[in-house]
């Protein structure tokens, strides 16, 4: 072949190839990381196959740094993500300051919306528009040592109280064998202890502000909910519990320290994994009550949305589409077993025998997440949406601050009277400031 | 007797030398360590010292789900970028300021470290809005001159300092030889002055490379550095800390290699 040839040769498929990389759209994705958006990052070449006109680019960031990184973003129509992960108290926010698309409409053949959970969909939705789809849901329920509760002379009733749970963990509790009864978050952080206390108070019938947004701390129901929860730490909790989060709670437990640990649906897989050493010592039961008709768990989901911002709508649905349909199930399924599909956010997965015999903590997690309602949270009426979270921008930043005098008081440093009288204060203080 | 008391006191400051030594070290340490552990034992309490079991795969994990080499470039190309861009602007500012003050040097000098206690939050959306407006968002060149701006005020006073310290009867013994200003900054200040400069580069770069809010913000896919690279790992210690490691690692390395050059130049100018 002469060289002249051989370069117009070269030109050619190197004309080819510039035409099919301009008729491929990139879309740019940023999510947090976790074990099942890890897994979704690995399956990517099965959506490549399917739409090899899409090209994914990751943004992976530890979830705090993600907020602020979205939140920066879509707050000036940054338009660098065409699909964000966001959490259940983003959407509602974000989908009213219209930074959202709607998915009602454009989405997969076999998208099927209708099969999602109602409990899940609900929060996702705003004025009938689904503004972003679950890519995995979860709730909180008790985790308990069968052992131990056996060597208490105990059985765990499916739905216990409160007052069985504080009755249990101190009967549980073994200074000498370092055995804690009960372990539950104590660092502050609106995610973290406030997640756990706000979820609790419900179940003591309290709330975060009447209907005319002024802050509750200073109400019986939250003092009742603040004494029982040092008053219960304090008896059966491990030391230094006011440092301790999700990840402390979870070394504790697996390395056989907790008799009970109240906390995410999505723990069970890991107290029942290989790293623990109670694996095959575990027992599941609905979060506590204390007989008022709200139960103390929380409802969370991890969703995939896209910024109206964004230039790539189209793309962006598609992939949507792939990661949060019917059909990605059975693909985890496939490549990974059962038992590491993500749970929490479609009635079919909860009607397949195959999903339901490799997960032995489905029902529980169903049964916690239906039983969750984030548009009536607490047994009195409230201005919000949001279990363990109150739906509105300035929640974060209270809650954190709470969370800090909660913490406190959980340490020692002031009495439950100072934290609440404190955080009533502070809240009303920033409500004030920001319009309410 | 006076000699006892000598090695006595020797014996003393080299104690507390190596104390204060270790104690800075420590938190590497316990990184370097916490990145051969599994995620389990990271969290451990009590903590496991240094009987575990040592295992790579923390590294292997990192590298698998992200891009280090792309990562790694990008942090040298706007470390060093921005430091030298600083370099060129500062040099001659701080010719200015050293060699001709005039009434208001000092104060232009105390503005300009001012805007270092300025929160960088507080300029987040002007200068967001103005990087979207001019098509610059994830881009290296934008980094570069952030982080040039940010670290300026450090490289002008720097670099004043050392310029003091001239005797400015050199600069005009060379200006009556006939030397312009060009050839009197470039041949006549420049080589005395290199010691101080090239620590102030060392400095900077160091800044650059470390810093962690605008490097994250500011960039998604195609500019994002070293920073970025450690910032999913987040509640996986294990993980964070082999992340952590291969982030710090190439600065750690330049820091052995221009220890001397580093010291020299901070003792003898600027920061004493």
């Amino acid at each position: 072949m002469s060289i002249k040839k051989t370069l117009l040769m070269s030109a050619v498929s190197m004309g080819l190839t510039a035409g099919i990389a301009a008729a491929e759209t990139t879309i740019t994705i940023a999510t947090v990381n976790n074990g099942d958006m890890i897994r979704m990052q690995g399956l990517t070449a099965d959506f490549n196959e399917k739409h090899p006109d899409i090209k994914v680019e990751w943004v992976t960031l530890e979830e705090n740094v993600l907020r602020q990184n979205l939140t920066t973003d879509i707050s000036t129509g940054g338009g660098a993500y065409d699909v964000m992960t966001i959490g259940t108290y983003e959407v509602p926010i974000w989908a009213n300051n219209k930074w959202l698309v709607s998915l009602n409409e454009g989405m997969a053949a076999d998208f099927n919306k209708e099969d999602l959970l109602p409990a899940i969909a609900g929060g996702l939705t705003v004025d009938g528009e689904l503004y972003a789809s679950p890519f995995y849901g979860e709730s909180s329920m008790v985790m308990y040592r069968t052992d131990l509760m056996e060597k208490a002379g105990l059985e765990m009733p499916d739905a216990p109280t409160w007052t069985f749970i504080r009755e249990a963990a101190a009967a549980m509790t073994d200074r000498e064998n370092d055995i804690n009864g009960i372990c539950v978050r104590g660092k502050a952080g609106w995610g973290e202890n406030m997640a756990f206390l706000t979820a609790m108070s419900n179940s003591f019938g309290a709330r975060w502000f009447d209907e005319e947004w002024n802050a509750q701390f200073d109400s019986p129901e939250w003092a009742a909910t603040i004494d029982f929860y040092l008053g219960m730490l304090n008896e059966s909790g491990p030391a230094g519990a006011a440092d301790n989060g999700f990840n402390e709670n979870l070394a504790l437990f697996q390395q056989g320290k907790c008799g009970m640990w109240i906390d995410a649906t999505v723990a069970a897989s890991f107290v029942t994994g290989a790293d623990s050493t109670v694996a095959d010592k575990v027992g599941f039961a609905l979060a506590p009550d204390n007989g008022l008709g709200k139960r103390g768990n929380w409802l969370w989901a991890w969703s995939l949305a896209i910024p109206s911002s964004s230039q790539k709508q189209e793309a962006a649905k598609a992939f949507i589409s792939w990661a949060t349909g019917p059909a990605y199930a059975t693909l985890v399924a496939g490549n990974e077993g059962w038992a590491n599909v993500p749970p929490g956010t479609r009635t079919s997965l909860y009607e397949n025998a195959d999903y339901l015999a490799a997960a032995p903590f489905a029902q529980m997690t169903l049964d916690s997440i239906l039983s969750a309602d984030p548009t009536n949270p607490s047994i009195q009426p409230v201005p919000y949406t949001g279990v363990q979270f109150v739906a509105i921008p300035e929640f974060a930043g209270i809650a954190t601050q709470t969370g800090q005098q909660f913490s406190d008081a959980l340490a020692g440093n002031q009495t439950a009277a100072q934290a609440l009288a404190n955080a009533q204060e502070l809240t009303t203080e920033e409500m004030e400031a920001a319009g309410y | 007797m006076a000699r006892a008391i000598t090695t006595q006191k020797k014996v003393m400051w080299t104690a507390l030398a190596w104390a204060f030594g270790l104690t800075m070290f420590f938190p590497i340490l316990w990184t370097f360590r916490t990145s051969f552990k599994t995620e389990a034992a990271a969290i451990s309490d009590p903590p496991v010292w240094f009987f575990f079991d040592w295992t790579l795969e923390n590294y292997v994990d990192v590298q698998a789900r992200s891009n280090y080499p792309k990562a790694l470039m990008n942090s040298i190309i706007i470390s060093v970028g921005s430091t030298f861009l600083g370099i060129l602007i500062a040099v001659p500012a701080a010719w200015s300021m050293a060699f001709v003050p005039g009434r208001k040097t000092k104060d232009v000098l105390l503005w300009m470290l001012s805007t270092k206690m300025l929160p960088a939050v507080g300029v987040l959306y002007p200068l967001v809005l103005l990087a979207k407006w001019l098509g610059v968002m994830d881009s290296r060149i934008l980094l570069v001159v952030v982080l040039m701006l940010i670290n300026l005020p450090i490289i002008v006073w720097m670099l004043y300092t050392y310029f003091r310290e001239i005797p400015g009867e050199i600069l005009e013994a060379a200006r009556m030889d006939g030397a312009g200003l060009k050839a009197e900054i470039l041949y006549v200040l420049t080589p005395m002055a290199l010691p101080g400069i090239a620590s102030t580069v060392l400095l900077n770069i160091i800044l650059a490379w470390n810093e962690a809010f605008w490097t994250i913000l500011l960039t998604t896919v195609n500019a994002a550095p070293l920073t970025s690279f450690s910032a999913p790992e987040g509640l996986f210690y294990a993980k964070l800390s082999a992340a952590s490691m291969m982030a710090i690692a190439p600065i750690l390395v330049m820091g052995w290699f221009s220890q001397k050059q580093l010291v020299r130049g901070l003792t003898f100018g600027a920061v004493k």
